[in-house]
């Protein structure tokens, strides 16, 4: 299969990693794009959620909005930004339309994750735990700060994992609409029938994906508050089918 | 006849170049054929590729129940695979499958049979410890006890499961336009190249709409074959 053999040149050339349109050129993109719009949206998503957890309400929204994100194709949401004359900033960065269609886009694909997660997080703190601390006094604030928000820490962080994920696949679906990001070494060897070239961005993409995967499973470990035993690994505190809507 | 035909030109179609109009029912029917195809092949890539993961899937599950130490293994390798991205995961199978179909298929397969996999142990494990074992008293072999208790049982969860993985198929289908084989996706493709809003449109609410409606005939078969669910308990 000469196909690999293409596909071998092309990622050890050190031009094609180089330069604009290099390989690292488009992996900064990518990076900088997935960081921004997984950082907006936990900025709107994690308050949201954290205080419908709280109180107690819209919880049909809070986890419908994660079955309705899994219906639109990502492809067709950013292709419609693309295309709609708002938000038609087309001086905005060097992708213009594109760029901030994207990270519109990318935005609201990360919100539904990080919203239902972060809602059944709070939600389903032991009730009894919960009554105790109103038993000792505590005001609401408190009963958040002290009480909920430790004890959901991991699967929080879990719906911010998931949301990674998401971003970056979404991220790299952006090069279908012309967006910025490493997918556009695999439309570019595509459209132009260099299929070793195509394969090389997928190769890249798909590493990079599972490294982000796997540094995102060290942080949620890390930063869980409470020591758990071997045996309970913050991975079982996931919620079962706890999937990235993958795009 | 000169009159005539100038007449017809200037008939305002709503997605002639100047006005381009998202919506556009002249568009439906003047291109029906297209969309009717594309609708066609959409269908078909995220049907195939839903049975091939539960074909996959279930002896899969079934191991996995039955050795622990496969357990990690599926699991970890499917949710490996989950993470990487569709647009990167068809080139990589282009190579063995080449700009086809079934590059599309066996790929949207691949993300399905996780969801699946998962859902379908998870199916398993909600049946109550004390049916198995009456079961188990009642004389049922491993075989029997497993189709006509534990997987009857086990289906409201794997439905969940089967509803999940086939409306991310649907709309990850549209990602197939990379080989050219994308259903509706090609339609997006077009109308992102060549700005042409009502076919984009058109094709972005079909999407949806066939997402929904599989939803809903799963839900309603769920309901049928599951009779069991709604009998409630009089006190």
């Amino acid at each position: 299969m000469s196909v690999f053999a293409d596909v071998w040149q092309y990622l050890t050339d050190g031009s094609n990693w180089t330069g604009t349109g290099g390989i690292l050129d488009y992996l900064v993109q990518q990076l900088l794009l997935t960081a921004t719009a997984l950082a907006l949206a936990v900025a709107i998503g994690l308050p949201l959620a954290m205080w419908l957890g709280h109180i107690g309400r819209g919880g049909f929204l809070a986890i419908n909005v994660s079955n309705v994100g899994r219906a639109i194709p990502t492809f067709a949401l950013l292709a419609l930004l693309v295309t709609a004359e708002w938000p038609g900033i087309a001086t905005f960065g060097p992708f213009g339309r594109a760029g901030i269609a994207t990270l519109i886009a990318l935005t609201l694909f990360a919100l539904p994750p990080i919203i239902t997660n972060t809602y059944v997080a709070i939600r389903e703190v032991n009730s009894e735990v919960k009554e105790a601390a109103r038993g000792m006094g505590m005001t609401g604030w408190q009963q958040f700060r002290r009480v909920e928000l430790p004890l959901a820490t991991p699967l929080v962080a879990g719906g911010v994992r998931l949301a990674l994920v998401q971003v970056w696949a979404t991220a790299t679906i952006a090069a279908l609409v012309a967006g910025p990001g490493l997918g556009r070494i695999i439309t570019d060897g595509f459209a132009n029938s260099y299929y070793g070239k195509g394969i090389a961005g997928a190769v890249v993409v798909a590493v990079v994906a599972m490294v982000l995967e796997v540094l995102a499973v060290l942080a949620q470990r890390a930063i869980d508050p409470i020591p758990r035993g071997p045996q309970h690994r913050t991975d079982d505190a996931l919620p079962q089918n706890a999937l990235p809507t993958t795009t | 006849m000169p009159v005539t035909l100038l007449v017809s030109a200037a008939e305002p179609s709503c997605y002639n170049r100047t006005v381009n109009e998202w919506w556009c029912t002249a568009y439906l029917t003047d291109y029906r054929s297209e969309l009717v195809d594309a609708t066609v092949e959409h269908l078909l890539i995220t049907i195939s590729a839903v049975l091939l993961g539960i074909a996959i899937a279930f002896p899969l599950a079934l191991l996995a129940r039955r050795f622990v130490r496969l357990e990690t293994g599926i699991m970890g390798a499917s949710t490996a695979l989950y993470t990487i991205p569709s647009l990167a995961l068809f080139p990589l199978l282009v190579p063995f499958t080449g700009i086809t179909a079934t590059t599309v298929v066996l790929g949207l397969a691949l993300y399905a049979l996780t969801i699946l996999v998962r859902s379908i142990l998870d199916g398993l494990a909600s049946v109550p410890d004390d049916v198995r074992e009456s079961a188990r008293g009642l004389g049922y072999g491993r075989a029997s006890q497993l189709f006509r208790i534990e997987l009857p049982l086990a289906l409201p969860v794997m439905m969940g499961g089967l509803r999940v993985a086939t409306v991310s198929t649907v709309a990850l289908t549209t990602v197939g336009a990379l080989v050219a084989h994308g259903g509706l996706g090609n339609l997006i493709a077009d109308g992102v190249l060549t700005n042409f809003k009502a076919e984009l449109m058109a094709a972005c609410v079909l999407s949806v709409a066939i997402a929904l409606l599989l939803d809903v005939l799963i839900v309603v078969t769920e309901r049928l074959v599951t009779p069991w669910t709604r009998t409630r308990v009089r006190t």
